[in-house]
């Protein structure tokens, strides 16, 4: 259940509330964010859509610890993470979050398995036991067989594959997608939606996406427009199930 | 060690970069232990001077000799219990290029005095046996090949003529820095040839009962010899090696400024490549962060691999500084301890460190307060 009128009923997984983010440039004040709550349940695949500009990156952001609002609070599983310091928010990002990028962001130097591992690294897991989950996950994605393969061995849709199968491998409380198709020819943009899809469906995995792809958004049970740092409203996706 | 390959393939990634700035700590590094070798050779008189030991001197100068009579006038002196002499004699084997410090020295008396050098006692009683007998180091011998039993024939450029001597022994120095490039031969075989100044002595070489004492002793020998013809300087060994080093200039400055302007380089080069390596890396970096990677982490990521680079190669310019030590004085005898010591290769690596430490610090902070969000929409 994704509600974004404040009124949720306290066992939202992610709960925002009077959430605002202003940054300040050259004396002049920009509302990025106004006031905005949302909640959103476990098992949830929520869609931000919204023209450039509109605040889904910047709320994306919020909602994953990377960046600290300028107003209201946010709640995770019920830990306030915008009260945390940095220091704790980073352990927090590394146990509760994981994150798909437009641009994959794998590091080039390192093949598909280490870019995988590295968020097990932060973890007491063994060699043996960091090996079985990068190789789960990167079944999960259908690549263990380029598992060796560095980045500028594998196309663009196998790549954020690999983002995906970093995101997945320590088993994070939700993730965050922000335009993972964003740089996919249609073929591959559909195929790693398909794996969001199944993340959730099969897997149970909550999933908040920023995209400005209307099919991308389709896959979403819930979509939020956001337009000058508000939620204007709440659509139930086409393949809402 | 979980961490190590993420550092490693760091490195790689641009190993032309990697390459040239290990090389840069090589070569620097390289000269740190040539420079280290070259001023232990100079200091070499001074670390190895007995504590327990003063040099008389006559108070004109070094090349003015005093009376041999001095010798029991010093024995007598409380606090001093033992007295040795010695002459320079300045000769030339074959050319004047083969420089080596040849002494005639008091047969009786010098072993004793000196008991950092070491020989065998047959080859001693054979050199005390033979008038024209030699004890030469063990450096001099392997220089020109000598062996025990060898006829050695000097030149005499303060004493004339050409003086013949038998090789009797050969001395090995206890410790590593000892002196193994003199050649000594017997004061009394010098004072019956030479047709001036016989009776007269180079230095003396006293020891003395308690080195806390030797200022009190310096004194009191000067005070004695005082309004005699041959008035005397005396000085700990330490303070006479010493003085000869300030002869040649202040050594140490000089090495010390060198050493100084390349290392102030090398941190200026790495510091600007390893702030060109965290700005290519500004994305990844940032994913680190994101992923849960903490400030500290990327700090002491970017500083490891700064100091694993400053570590090879500064260890492969030691390396090859000890290589070029171990071919022996490249001088010709100019310094005869031409050896880089494990103090100086810890040193130097500690040094090299030291930079890889400040040339990273600066890069690693700048990495460690990259905020994600800026970062990431930055590029």
């Amino acid at each position: 259940m994704v509600r974004i009128d404040g009124q949720g009923n306290g066992n939202s997984l992610i709960r925002a509330r009077g959430l605002g983010k202003t940054y300040q440039r050259g004396g002049e004040a920009t509302h990025v964010l106004q006031g905005l709550n949302l909640d959103v349940d476990a098992g949830d695949f929520v869609a931000f859509m919204g023209p450039s500009g509109s605040g889904k990156t910047t709320l994306l952001n919020l909602l994953g610890g990377l960046d600290v609002p300028t107003a209201g609070s946010v709640t995770v599983a019920g830990d306030e993470i915008t009260r945390m310091s940095a220091r704790k928010l980073t352990a927090w990002r590394a146990r509760h979050v994981g994150f798909v990028f437009q641009m994959y962001n794998l590091i080039p130097v390192l093949t598909a398995f280490q870019n995988v591992e590295l968020p097990l690294l932060l973890t007491h897991l063994s060699k043996a036991e960091r090996r079985r989950h990068v190789e789960t996950a990167l079944a999960v994605v259908g690549l263990a067989d380029r598992m060796h393969h560095y980045p500028r061995q594998l196309s663009g849709g196998q790549e954020q594959r690999v983002g995906i199968a970093r995101a997945i491998v320590a088993d994070p409380t939700f993730l965050l997608c922000d335009e993972p198709t964003g740089d996919l020819d249609r073929k591959s943009a559909d195929e790693i939606l398909g794996l969001v899809d199944r993340l959730v469906t099969e897997h149970g995995k909550t999933v908040l996406m920023v995209t400005h792809d209307p099919l991308a958004a389709e896959r979403a049970r819930v979509v939020l427009h956001l337009e000058k740092g508000v939620l204007v409203d709440t659509v139930t996706a086409g393949r809402a199930r | 060690m979980k961490y190590l390959p993420l550092v490693l393939t760091n490195l790689f990634r641009k190993k032309t970069r990697t390459a040239l700035t290990a090389g840069s700590f090589a070569v620097a590094l390289f000269l740190f232990g040539i420079l280290t070798v070259v001023d232990g050779a100079f200091q070499q008189g001074v670390d190895v001077a007995g504590v327990d030991r003063l040099v008389v001197l006559n108070r004109v100068s070094i090349i003015q000799p005093l009376p041999l009579s001095y010798r029991d006038r010093l024995a007598r002196i409380p606090g001093v219990t033992q007295v040795t002499f010695a002459n320079w004699f300045g000769g030339v084997y074959q050319d004047e290029r083969n420089f080596f410090p040849q002494f005639a020295i008091d047969r009786e008396t010098y072993r004793q005095m000196f008991p950092e050098f070491v020989l065998p006692d047959a080859e001693w009683q054979a050199f005390l046996a033979d008038r024209e007998g030699a004890v030469v180091g063990e450096s001099l011998a392997e220089r020109f090949k000598w062996k025990v039993g060898d006829r050695v024939p000097i030149k005499g450029t303060i004493f004339p003529g050409t003086w013949e001597f038998n090789i009797r022994g050969i001395y090995r120095g206890r410790r590593v820095q000892d002196d193994t490039t003199q050649f000594w031969f017997r004061w009394d075989y010098l004072d019956e040839r030479k047709t001036f100044l016989k009776g007269w002595v180079g230095w003396y070489t006293v020891r003395i009962a308690n080195p806390d004492d030797a200022v009190r002793l310096v004194k009191a020998i000067d005070e004695h010899f005082a309004n005699s013809p041959a008035e005397t300087k005396t000085d700990t060994e330490k303070a006479f090696a010493a003085s000869f080093v300030k002869q040649m200039g202040n050594i140490q400055l000089l090495i010390m400024s060198i050493g100084s302007v390349v290392f102030f380089t090398l941190l200026l080069v790495t510091g600007n490549t390893m702030a060109i390596a965290v700005r290519e890396r500004t994305r990844e970096l940032a994913v680190l962060k994101a992923v849960g990677f903490s400030d500290g982490f990327v700090l002491a990521l970017v500083i490891a691999e700064t100091m694993l680079v400053a570590l090879v190669g500064g260890g492969v310019g030691l390396g090859l500084a000890k290589l070029f030590t171990l071919r022996g004085d490249p001088t010709g005898g100019l310094l005869p301890f031409f050896y880089l010591s494990l103090d100086a290769i810890v040193l130097g690596l500690g040094l090299a460190l030291a930079v890889g430490l400040m040339a990273g610090i600066l890069p690693a902070l700048a990495a460690s307060r990259l905020r994600v969000v800026d970062a990431l929409r930055r590029i």
